[in-house]
């Protein structure tokens, strides 16, 4: 094996994770607004009206960025978490602190945004439909593993039981999503990516893919902020935070 | 496989001393059932069409809910260490474990089922697609309850922890367990459902002893 795991294990240490974190949050953080304002001309003045739903379709460029980071979101927990307990890695564990809330946000966000997406083109805010139960789902699942980290007085323990609670429910996930589709489906089927191409016009499919790019970014800012806080937090009693707040 | 058998028979030795507490799930179930009719309404044609719904939530609900104790008197008096130290794995007793619990939790709920859903006007035609889905749905909900009381046996209140944690993950279970015993009710075919829901007590029985083992050591620790 030639490929050095130096990085990976560079990873592992606190004080060089909190200051990569530190240098790179401020350009996601740039990136994302530079994106998001884009896709928002580009969402709400340069497409077109939708021929069937008119304007009520642009609610898209907030609903499609939200559900695709809160299943984003929910993998980087689990493999995160699951790193954490095979390689007893600190800071695997700490993200997976810090993406479980962010994770949980978007997850809501996207609920909010289809639910309010529903009343016109569905007739109702809410539908037993499969991606909105699957979701709402996922809501529970992370809420159960931030209930079940908190739960233990030991915050030690408490990561690794939620780690194990997210390792299953990642074996579940699929299991969820395929049941609930096979039980009910009024929600329309994947269009962004169909097999070669699209289903959507380029002058409404350019401005989402900025906005997800955008949404991305703004993820990747607020975790990077979150791990920030997560290490010093853990680490307070360690002698280059003392050092650090000294400086500061 | 001697220490194995030795586990059940002690579990099962402790089960049935404890009468009384297994006669709490069963009762609770019978409550539940009995309460649908009195919120909604009585007619039968209503209750003929939750019927299926309504008995497996109430099965999902009343086996859940006695898996707070799965582990609990084990790890008060230590005996749990002793058995995690044991030369026989972990994996094996949490498995022996969880069926000698299901045999005393859910295995009643599945007989008595017939006898409820007959209260709720399920055709008596299909009582027996209704028991054979409910055998192979408890045994999974069983599975998946061990793993959440194994999580959160070390803490003081676990009890509505444990259901936050577990039913999200028992989705699939009651959809697929009330939609074979509503396709057994309408004379046709249940056997996709049900077919289903084996695969998911064998994707159960394969992965759930490994992290119910694991949560027990992570529980252990602290």
């Amino acid at each position: 094996m030639n490929i050095s795991w130096t990085w990976f294990h560079r990873l592992a240490s606190p004080p060089y994770f909190f200051r990569l974190a530190g240098r790179l949050a401020p350009w996601f953080g740039w990136l994302s607004l530079v994106c998001i304002v884009a896709g928002l001309y580009g969402g709400l003045w340069y497409a077109p009206p939708d021929y069937q739903q008119g304007d009520g379709f642009r609610i898209i460029y907030i609903h499609v960025p939200s559900a695709y980071l809160s299943m984003m979101g929910y993998t980087l927990l689990a493999v995160s978490a699951g790193i954490g307990l095979v390689w007893r890695m600190k800071m695997a564990h700490a993200v997976a602190a810090a993406v479980a809330p962010l994770g949980a946000s978007f997850t809501f966000l996207a609920l909010v945004t289809g639910s309010l997406w529903g009343k016109p083109m569905w007739g109702a805010y809410w539908a037993w439909d499969a991606r909105l139960t699957s979701e709402l789902i996922l809501l529970f699942q992370y809420f159960g593993f931030i209930a079940l980290r908190r739960a233990f007085e030991d915050p030690r323990s408490g990561e690794k039981a939620a780690a194990v609670l997210a390792l299953v429910g990642l074996v579940d996930v699929p299991v969820i999503h395929y049941s609930v589709v096979w039980w009910n489906s009024l929600h329309q089927g994947s269009t962004v990516f169909v097999g070669e191409g699209s289903d959507i016009a380029t002058s409404m499919l350019v401005p989402l893919l900025i906005m997800i790019a955008g949404f991305t970014a703004f993820f990747a800012a607020c975790l990077l902020k979150r791990i920030q806080l997560e290490v010093l937090e853990r680490e307070s009693g360690a002698a280059w935070v003392r050092e650090l707040l000294e400086d500061a | 496989m001697n220490a194995l058998n030795a586990l059940i028979r002690r579990d099962l030795t402790i089960a049935y001393r404890r009468w009384g507490e297994l006669m709490t799930p069963i009762m609770f179930f019978i409550l539940m059932t009995a309460l649908f009719p009195l919120g909604l309404s009585p007619h039968p044609e209503l209750l003929r069409e939750i019927a299926p719904g309504v008995v497996w939530a109430a099965a999902l609900l009343a086996g859940l809910l006695g898996q707070d104790s799965l582990f609990r008197s084990d790890y008060e008096d230590g005996s749990l260490e002793q058995l995690a130290l044991a030369p026989l794995p972990l994996e094996w007793q949490a498995l022996a474990r969880t069926f000698t619990h299901w045999l005393g939790a859910g295995l009643p709920l599945v007989v008595l089922s017939p006898l409820m859903a007959m209260l709720l006007q399920y055709p008596a035609a299909a009582m027996p697609e209704l028991a054979f889905g409910l055998l192979l749905g408890t045994l999974t909900l069983s599975l998946l309850g061990a793993i959440g009381a194994a999580l959160t046996v070390s803490l003081k209140q676990s009890g509505m922890l444990l259901l936050v944690l577990v039913l999200p993950l028992a989705v699939p279970v009651l959809i697929f367990g009330a939609q074979s015993a509503a396709q057994a009710a309408r004379g046709e075919d249940p056997s996709g459902a049900l077919y289903l829901l084996g695969a998911m007590l064998v994707l159960g029985l394969v992965l759930a002893p490994f992290a119910i083992a694991g949560a027990l050591r992570i529980s252990l620790e602290s």
